[in-house]
């Protein structure tokens, strides 16, 4: 599993642990909503109802479910702007969601982060990040927290490949490393930092940073639900053991836009329509579905699964629209601890 | 009460909330500084200037921890650690050095409870190092605390004597909103009266360092001891001179300097901060539009040029303000025409 190339299915490998059946649909049910949240959001940004554009994490799915699946209550995340599905991943409150992506009173913040700014300290979300890489050393100070709170708890950090040009990573992997920190950082290598390809401004492999730290630098494709959590399983009992950090790299692609509103200021294409097609091949939703099937679970239920992950993101979506807005004295009202709106 | 120094202030805060509060830590460059108490008997340095010298012996490494040089680790780390129950104390030894660790001050710590919409608390302190007058040069003398304090969600703290330090950082450490410390280090081998004990200074109320009715002068950090000089001076000619030292500029204690404003229709601000965009500017902003109608003089701004600190000491004493140029300053406001046509 070192090497993206060497082994490019381990998931098949017979040796590796393999989820249980129903970890295998808890799982699936997860990438479900996350897919059908994000359209049902990207509808909703076409259709002119979101007051600013969201950074959708269509194509993702496995990187957030896999990983978060080896998470327990009161473990800690750092997501990024693209971080939906995260904070989905971490059984966060869809109706929540929405509202917050739609500005509304009753959004996770209040409305006032926003799509970029996710953060539920119930869910152990300790916020999205929009400054590419900003998590990082949130991260590692959670991760730090833990380890001198010494109740067992993980710091997880999601971040993208362009992140991993941010000087943060090398300076997290190296406090980290020092002090054997309950740290995972997630790498979620989607092909292109805003429209550059990834290999036009990243040298060399991500993961592969972490050997000079001595620290564990695993990259595997991140569109197969199964190698990513065989990857993280390992990293998050390391972190719980006290045995310091690791580094996955989780390749996979975006399939939608960097941003939705992307089509409206883009004056040309940045990649090819038939590499966006080859990636959808390699979509990790049906490669779970064709495992459950396998593993016998008939098609009815696995579209029941489908139909309520839309009706939860459509229901979300009517709730949103018509929650009112945040009360203008929020804007005097939140910063400073011994202020109340 | 005891006399002590600046720095034994700032130490004595620290030790007192480390030992009330366990959740209290300390991150930064050299605060351990060597291979300080591991075997019970070796002593490290304890800080630059010495100001945790002790600590890792008492408090052990793992709350009182050498970082590598990487500011934007170090203050990133004390953000994590403070969203997730600790209260850091992080030291970004020199203020000029916020340049390399700002997005973690400007974009995460001051925003976090904004846009996280309340749902957080950001008890973090990071403490640094400001101000001329040792020769350190362009890169580790500046006094930025206007850029921080212009950065909503931030609080900044300014000690101009030993007690307000020790009493203003217990406070910092007990706020639960992140708080930029400035401590002057020119001003470390002050000694004055410091209370023992537990000993609190609240945010957003000035010190009136001088009581007096003919001008005002509201001063900042080591600025407070010159224009104290100035009115001690000037009151041996019979001219009385008020001085302010609002000790946190957010908040700021305007209620304070436009009382004296208004009272005494006179106004000089001494800060060692830029003469753009700063402190200076935002006092005399304050009185122009809130107290107009008392002012007999045009208000006089006594700040650095607005240039880098020039590294040699002849340059940089013409650099700074000085008691002369405050009293300057101060006898300009009482020759002013407006107060002759008044």
């Amino acid at each position: 599993m070192d090497t993206y190339a060497v082994n490019a299915n381990p998931s098949l490998d017979p040796t590796l642990e393999q989820p249980t059946r129903d970890e295998l649909l808890a799982m699936y049910g997860r990438m479900v909503l996350i897919r059908r949240v994000e359209e049902r959001l990207g509808d909703d940004f076409t259709a002119g109802k979101l007051p600013q554009s969201v950074h959708l994490y269509v194509g993702q799915e496995a990187c957030a479910v896999g990983v978060c699946a080896r998470l327990e209550d009161g473990d800690w995340v750092a997501s990024t702007h693209r971080g939906h599905g995260h904070y989905l991943a971490r059984d966060g409150d869809v109706r929540g969601l929405f509202a917050e992506v739609f500005g509304r009173r009753d959004g996770i913040c209040r409305g006032m982060g926003g799509s970029p700014h996710v953060a539920d300290f119930s869910k152990g979300i300790i916020g999205a990040n929009a400054v590419v890489g900003g998590g990082i050393g949130i991260a590692t100070g959670a991760a730090l927290a833990a380890q001198m709170q010494d109740r067992g708890r993980v710091a997880v950090c999601f971040f993208g490949d362009g992140a991993a040009a941010q000087g943060w990573l090398g300076e997290a992997l190296n406090i980290a490393a020092l002090w054997r920190l309950p740290l995972v950082l997630v790498c979620e290598n989607n092909g292109f930092a805003e429209f550059m390809p990834t290999a036009t401004v990243t040298a060399g492999s991500i993961a592969s940073r972490a050997a000079g730290y001595g620290v564990p630098g695993v990259a595997v494709d991140g569109n197969d639900l199964i190698e990513v959590w065989q990857a993280a399983g390992p990293a998050v009992a390391r972190a719980r053991a006290g045995q310091g950090p690791t580094l996955l790299e989780l390749r996979t692609y975006r399939t939608r836009a960097h941003t939705e509103s992307e089509s409206g200021f883009l004056s040309r294409p940045y990649r090819t329509v038939e590499e966006v097609e080859d990636w959808r091949t390699r979509d990790p939703l049906p490669r779970v579905r064709d495992r459950l099937s396998a593993a016998g679970v008939r098609d009815d239920e696995l579209d029941t699964i489908d139909a309520e992950a839309r009706r939860l993101a459509a229901e979300a979506s009517a709730f949103a629209e018509t929650n009112p807005w945040p009360d203008p004295s929020v804007v005097y009202g939140l910063m400073f601890h011994d202020q109340e709106p | 009460m005891a006399v002590k120094t600046y720095r034994e202030a700032i130490t004595e805060a620290l030790q007192i909330e480390m030992r009330r509060d366990p959740r209290v830590i300390i991150l930064g460059e050299d605060v351990v500084g060597g291979l300080g108490g591991t075997n019970g008997e070796v002593e490290a340095a304890g800080g630059t200037f010495g100001v945790t010298a002790g600590f890792a012996a008492e408090f052990g490494r793992r709350r009182v921890i050498d970082t590598p040089i990487t500011e934007s680790a170090i203050v990133g780390a004390a953000n994590g650690a403070a969203l997730t129950g600790l209260r850091p104390v992080a030291e970004v030894m020199f203020m000029d050095f916020i340049g390399v660790c700002l997005d973690q001050m400007l974009n995460q710590m001051a925003k976090f409870r904004y846009m996280f919409g309340g749902k957080c608390d950001v008890p973090v302190v990071i403490r640094t190092l400001m101000g001329a007058g040792f020769g350190a040069g362009p890169q580790h003398s500046q006094s930025l605390h206007a850029l921080l304090t212009a950065i909503p969600g931030l609080k900044v703290a300014l000690p101009s004597s030993p007690a307000d330090a020790k009493g203003l950082l217990a406070t910092a450490i007990r706020d639960n909103d992140p708080v930029i410390f400035c401590e002057h280090k020119v001003l470390y081998g002050e000694s004055g009266e410091v209370p023992d004990g537990e000993y609190l200074v609240p945010f957003g109320e000035a010190n009136v360092t001088r009581r007096g009715n003919h001008v005002t002068i509201v001063a900042f950090s080591r600025m407070v001891l010159l224009a104290n000089a100035v009115a001690d001076r000037l009151a041996k000619e019979g001219i009385s001179v008020e001085v302010i030292d609002p000790r946190t500029t957010s908040p700021l204690d305007r209620d304070s300097i436009l009382e004296s404003v208004e009272k005494t229709g006179r106004l000089v601000v001494v800060d060692e901060g830029d003469p753009y965009c700063g402190m200076a500017s935002e006092i005399v902003s304050l009185a122009a539009t809130e107290a107009l109608d008392a002012l007999k003089a045009a208000p006089v701004k006594v700040t650095p040029p607005h240039t880098p600190v020039p590294a040699t000491p002849h340059l940089e004493q013409e650099w700074l303000p000085s008691p002369d140029k405050i009293e300057k300053a101060v006898r300009a406001t009482l020759d002013s025409k407006l107060a002759r046509a008044g």
